[in-house]
């Protein structure tokens, strides 16, 4: 039973102007088969949560803390916590020229997994998991996300998802530019993963509609740059009529 | 003669054509043996611009001594190889091509005799090793490759040690005859190296040639391909990897004079820098299609990955074409940068940095490391690149 605990957490970023700061006191708490929303307007400091947990080095972290099964996330380097189990899929994946997709991923779940998967069920279990998501074969061989849609990126994060197994999940606006038909695709196959075992999900999202595929247990308002609200799945009703404006008032 | 701005930056150096009006192609370019007939660089020509000549140790301004030797040495010769030592007035000496620089000029002057291999049959593979005259000292080569018409043979010409080195390498391929050539430079950190590699593509003769520049201060070679007859083709493929203060220049002609003939370029370029320390790498690749030379086809490319900051990549792509008559012809240059948010992406799938570095450059590399045949050769050459990333442990 994994859980992820974020403390206080206050990040700043490096302006023209001097340090701002963009997260503003962030206490959450994912357990193991858990799922979490995060929703918030733009700009009201999501995706940085995310990014600082993953270790970007954009972002400073001013007080606060982030363990991982009681160890000190922060304390670690980006590849030492994907190693302990955290994962984030990006809303903005980085395209790698001159690296394989095939590659990459035998090199990431190496890394992982601490050894290098046997060559044959390694095969065998790409193969599937890029059926799972509509994948074709052939992407293996081009570089990663190199000239990809924006479509074929999102898919190739949760295909990342399904082979490095983490224990914490961080999904940063998965959902953002995808049709109806990949927003499927790509919610089945994080709700595979939500059902591979003890796993838990943080959700980032700007838009209500991914949580009619993805059902979250609890359901967080963030503005101004910290949770201003949380509760069940009807939160995210409430937003879906009524929108933000109650909430960015309230954080001023 | 008109000044034409942007073409053909190859085309400087000597005294025709030196100074403010540029000539105005590939054609035009001057050569000679004669060092004299070539003014002394200053810097600003099109074909030195890129060059630090104040570390050229004299060789482009005759102040090199040329006081030291290069010797040249050839692995056991295999039936069907025959290694001689003539005098640079052998009637076949000067049939790959003539100095088109000062330096290669020089090395042609100030070299008494020449080594030439000529390969016939179908010999096992050769390995020639030239190592440099040691530090602090100058000296001038000359070394020729023949092969017999319709032979097939594989060569590895191995540059190593220290000094400063001038040389001509003149590849001639008989009618018919394939010839694999790997050129590496693995030189000591001191050594400068200015080479003119004169290749000369009989009929139907195939070149698959591949450079590897990794070591040494400065290290400058100029290829130039010239066709004899139709259906040549030559295939020119190298990397280098210029690490902290590190020169390395390739410039490359590729002079479509008859019909029928195919070439194909691709130069890969990887640089780390230390801070105060620059890595520069110079291509420029030049390919003329002359009138006579109907149904070319030819395609230049070259790719460079800058690893660090404070590192500087130039690439000059340049193609002339004066016949409309040609089955096809491309060039393409790209400089991209291995950035905070690529390293960030691999290391966020647990990627350690090294490793995800080693991807990287391993990656970009892959495609020219991949023909080298020889599997020995290229696990050597794929261990000291790793090495190379691994010195500055950026």
């Amino acid at each position: 039973m994994s859980t992820l605990e974020i403390k206080d957490l206050h990040v700043s970023v490096a302006t023209d102007d001097g340090a701002k700061e963009i997260l503003k006191g962030v206490d959450l708490t994912v357990r193991a088969g858990e799922t979490h929303a995060i929703m918030g307007p733009n700009g009201s400091g999501k995706s940085t949560l995310a990014y600082a947990v993953a270790g970007h080095p954009k972002y400073e972290i001013t007080s606060g803390s982030v363990a991982l099964d009681g160890e000190d996330v922060l304390e670690m380097t980006v590849d030492e916590r994907a190693r302990a189990g955290l994962f984030l899929a990006m809303q903005y994946p980085v395209e790698v020229p001159g690296v394989s997709t095939a590659n990459f991923l035998r090199s990431a779940a190496t890394a992982v997994r601490g050894e290098a998967p046997k060559l044959r069920t390694w095969v065998k279990e790409v193969k599937e998991a890029m059926s799972d998501l509509d994948i074709d074969p052939a992407f293996a061989e081009r570089n990663v996300n190199e000239g990809f849609s924006g479509g074929e990126k999102k898919r190739h994060e949760v295909l990342q998802l399904a082979l490095l197994k983490p224990k914490i999940a961080v999904l940063d606006e998965t959902d953002s530019g995808l049709d109806v038909d990949a927003l499927r695709v790509v919610s089945e196959g994080v709700n595979r993963f939500r059902a591979s075992g003890d796993v838990g999900v943080l959700l980032i999202t700007h838009y209500t509609r991914i949580l009619q595929h993805i059902t979250p247990d609890v359901v967080h308002v963030f503005a101004g740059g910290r949770i201003v609200e949380s509760g069940g799945p009807e939160l995210a009703h409430e937003l879906e009529k009524s929108g933000y404006v109650r909430f960015t008032g309230a954080a001023v | 003669m008109t000044e034409v701005a942007g073409l053909a930056p190859e085309l400087e150096g000597a005294k025709k054509g030196q100074g403010e009006s540029p000539i105005a192609s590939a054609s035009e370019r001057f050569t000679s043996y004669d060092v004299e007939a070539f003014e002394v660089p200053g810097g600003r020509e099109e074909n030195w611009r890129f060059t630090p000549l104040r570390r050229l140790r004299g060789l482009h301004d005759g102040t090199a001594a040329f006081d030291g030797t290069a010797t040249i040495a050839v692995s056991e010769a295999a039936s069907g190889v025959r290694v001689e030592t003539v005098a640079t007035d052998d009637p076949r000496i000067g049939q790959g091509g003539v100095p088109a620089d000062r330096v290669a000029a020089a090395a042609w002057s100030a070299s008494k005799d020449a080594t030439v291999v000529t390969l016939d049959g179908a010999p096992e593979p050769v390995t020639i090793t030239v190592t440099g005259p040691g530090e602090g000292a100058t000296a001038a080569g000359h070394l020729q490759l023949r092969t017999a018409p319709h032979a097939a043979a594989t060569v590895v010409v191995e540059y190593r040690g220290s000094g400063a080195l001038a040389d001509n390498v003149e590849v001639v391929l008989g009618d018919g005859s394939r010839l694999t050539l790997v050129v590496t430079t693995e030189w000591a950190d001191d050594a400068v190296h200015v080479g003119a590699q004169h290749i000369s593509v009989g009929r139907d003769a195939t070149l698959r040639a591949t450079a590897v520049a990794l070591g040494g201060d400065l290290v400058r070679i100029s290829p130039t391909v010239n066709y004899r007859g139709p259906g040549g083709d030559a295939e020119l493929a190298g990397l280098g990897f210029a690490d902290a203060g590190q020169h390395l220049e390739q410039r490359l002609l590729v002079d479509h004079s008859v019909p029928n003939c195919t070439s194909n370029v691709l130069y890969k370029n990887a640089l780390q820098s230390a801070k105060g320390a620059t890595a520069h790498t110079v291509w420029i690749g030049d390919v003329l299609i002359r009138a006579a030379a109907e149904n070319t086809q030819t395609f230049e490319l070259n790719r460079n990955l800058v690893l660090t900051e404070h590192a500087r990549a130039d690439s000059v792509p340049n193609l002339e074409i004066e016949t409309g008559e040609i089955a096809g012809a491309g060039h393409a240059s790209a400089t991209g940068r291995f950035d905070d948010e690529q390293l960030f992406y691999l290391q966020s799938r647990g990627i350690p940095e090294d490793v995800a570095r080693r991807l990287v450059v391993r990656g970009f590399f892959g495609e020219i490391l991949s023909r080298i045949t020889l599997p020995e050769l290229r696990e050597r050459l794929e261990a000291a690149i790793e090495a190379e990333l691994a010195v500055t442990g950026a």
